[in-house]
């Protein structure tokens, strides 16, 4: 059935309000959740949550971007669009995982990084570049999980990972259909179009090669219940890293390295 | 440049009677032989700007192609091209692409928006790439990406100096997702290069932007950048809408991102194969 779906119907179901959110996911795939805030050096950015926690019993980092379920909660997250300080809280939390030897864990779900003026005077093309240059090096497993909308360098900061994942309605691209209209054909409307040609749905990008695997929110025609999808993700979550347990930190290393230069 | 030139009187043209262009073509004069200076908006004469292209006047930076760039910073003679005529490996069929690159290349003579190779600067060697802003807005696909890891993978082996020349709108929008991986492809190679203990110095140059300041414009040891140059992740009217108001004059310039601490200098066109040279020179790459 998911065939009937158009590029754009997608779009439409990534973007919606009631998806699981980064917090959402932690709590329900995780246990003993503690957050940490902060970049230590101008503040700490809501649009990103991030900390230790378990997977079955495993320390584990976890990251997410924490998209609102309402305005007010939007307007505090600045609607999943992280700034410089996030990617540079992330990117403390990476590499304090990587000082303990703990896999790290980031859920994706933003429009694209803040594009504000703040934003500009932070650094925001500064802290995406080095959050791909320290990404590229990180000694432990990293999975990557695009959960809603996937919006360009801003999703590509949390995912220079070893395995790219993406849930059955999410998206990822090189910039939002309206912006890529824009750009190219100078007429924001003609985003439908857009996203057509912009092969940004899951089962586009597993075609690809750009996602290593999608993660089902539909039986059938059956909705599956955020637990259900939930628990899907915790033991794929688990499988994998269990494979990544049997493997050197050059190999982990080495693996994120080869799955990028085929690009 | 002279300090002893003498000064000059430019003729000011009413915005009136400017068409908006670049090349005062609606005068009765042989084409190319005035310019009108996008940042002072004075008409000069071209010879004028000299080998360097800046503005007499206020000392603007033209945008130069990749040629005259090389020409400018290359010990003359010694820049061999590498991987010239790499081919994409995977094709798009997105519309009238196929027909854009086609003339783009036709446009600037090049295969390509960056033109990859080594030279020698002062007689010391080094791996060099200057991007192309005449190609597609020296934007960012799957060959610029490949062009540019190989240069880094092939430094590496070398034990060579990087010197990159940003100039890019960011990544190739036609290329969808394949042109946002050569950000995170491009950031494997410029981590080993730079573990190798080598030196790899960005100068960033009109117009710097989108993914291209996202990813390895941003990852020098060093970067520098030419006066004037743009220097931003989004662009101006994504952020004028963002916050529902006008941005100032030099938001996003070189000058703003040294003062917020982004780069390391501004250094000035006449001065800058020289102040590489002395990079290298300290860097002990001789
Ligand atoms: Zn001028």
């Amino acid at each position: 059935m998911e065939d009937i779906k158009t590029s754009w119907d997608i779009v439409e179901l990534s973007r919606q309000q009631d998806r699981m959110t980064g917090h959402e996911l932690i709590d329900l795939i995780f246990e003993d959740f503690i957050e940490f805030h902060g970049d230590r050096s101008i503040g700490d950015d809501k649009a990103i949550v991030g900390g230790i926690a378990s997977l079955k019993g495993k320390p584990v980092t976890v990251i997410g971007v924490q998209k609102g379920k309402n305005l007010s909660d939007n307007i505090e997250t600045n609607f999943g669009q992280p700034s410089p300080e996030g990617y540079r809280k992330a990117l403390r939390l990476m590499k304090q995982a990587e000082k303990f030897n703990r896999p790290i864990i980031c859920f994706v779900n933003t429009p694209g990084a803040y594009s504000g003026a703040t934003a500009e005077e932070r650094g925001q093309g500064s802290a995406i570049a080095t959050n791909l240059l320290e990404m590229s090096g990180l000694s432990v497993p990293v999975i990557s999980i695009l959960t809603g909308e996937g919006g360009s360098g801003g999703a590509l900061a949390l995912s220079v990972a070893n395995e790219v994942w993406i849930m059955e309605n999410a998206t990822y691209s090189i910039l939002s259909p309206e912006g890529f209209a824009t750009i190219l054909w100078k007429d924001g409307s003609k985003a439908k179009e857009a996203s057509e040609l912009m092969k940004m749905t899951a089962k586009d990008l597993l075609e690809n090669k750009i996602v290593d695997k999608i993660i089902l929110e539909y039986n059938g025609e059956k909705k599956l219940t955020n637990e259900e999808i939930a628990n899907n993700l915790q033991e794929e979550l688990e499988k994998a890293l269990d494979r990544y347990s049997l493997m050197s930190k050059e190999d982990i290393k080495l693996n994120r390295e080869i799955r990028f230069r085929k690009y | 440049m002279s300090l002893f030139k003498a000064k000059k009187k430019y003729i000011r043209i009413k915005p009136s009677d400017y068409m908006g262009d670049d090349t005062v073509s609606h005068l009765d004069v042989p084409e190319d032989m005035f310019k009108k200076c996008p940042h002072c908006k004075n008409i000069i004469y071209a010879k004028d700007m000299g080998d360097e292209k800046v503005c007499p006047c206020c000392g603007y930076n033209f945008r130069l192609s990749s040629k005259e760039r090389l020409d400018n910073i290359c010990d003359e003679g010694t820049f061999v091209p590498f991987n010239e005529e790499i081919e994409p490996k995977k094709t798009f069929d997105f519309p009238d692409y196929e027909k854009k690159l086609e003339k783009a290349k036709e446009n600037t003579g090049i295969n390509e928006a960056v033109v990859t190779g080594f030279s020698k600067i002062g007689g010391i060697d080094t791996a060099i790439a200057v991007m192309d802003a005449g190609f597609i807005m020296g934007s960012m696909g799957i060959v610029v990406g490949e062009k540019i890891t190989l240069l880094f993978e092939e430094a590496t082996k070398r034990k060579l100096p990087v010197i990159i020349f940003a100039a890019s709108g960011g990544a190739r929008m036609q290329e969808g997702i394949f042109s946002l991986m050569q950000m995170a492809k491009i950031s494997f190679a410029v981590r080993k290069h730079s573990e190798a203990g080598l030196l790899y110095v960005s100068v960033l140059t009109d117009p710097t932007t989108g993914g291209v300041t996202a990813s390895f414009a941003m990852d020098g040891d060093i970067i520098l950048a030419e006066p004037g140059t743009l220097v931003g992740f989004a662009g101006r009217r994504v952020i004028e809408q963002t916050m529902k108001s006008k941005l100032p004059k030099d938001f996003q310039s070189a000058e703003f991102v040294l003062e917020h601490g982004f780069i390391d200098k501004i250094v000035k066109r006449d001065e800058l194969k020289d102040t590489l040279w002395k990079i290298l020179k300290l860097h002990g790459t001789l």
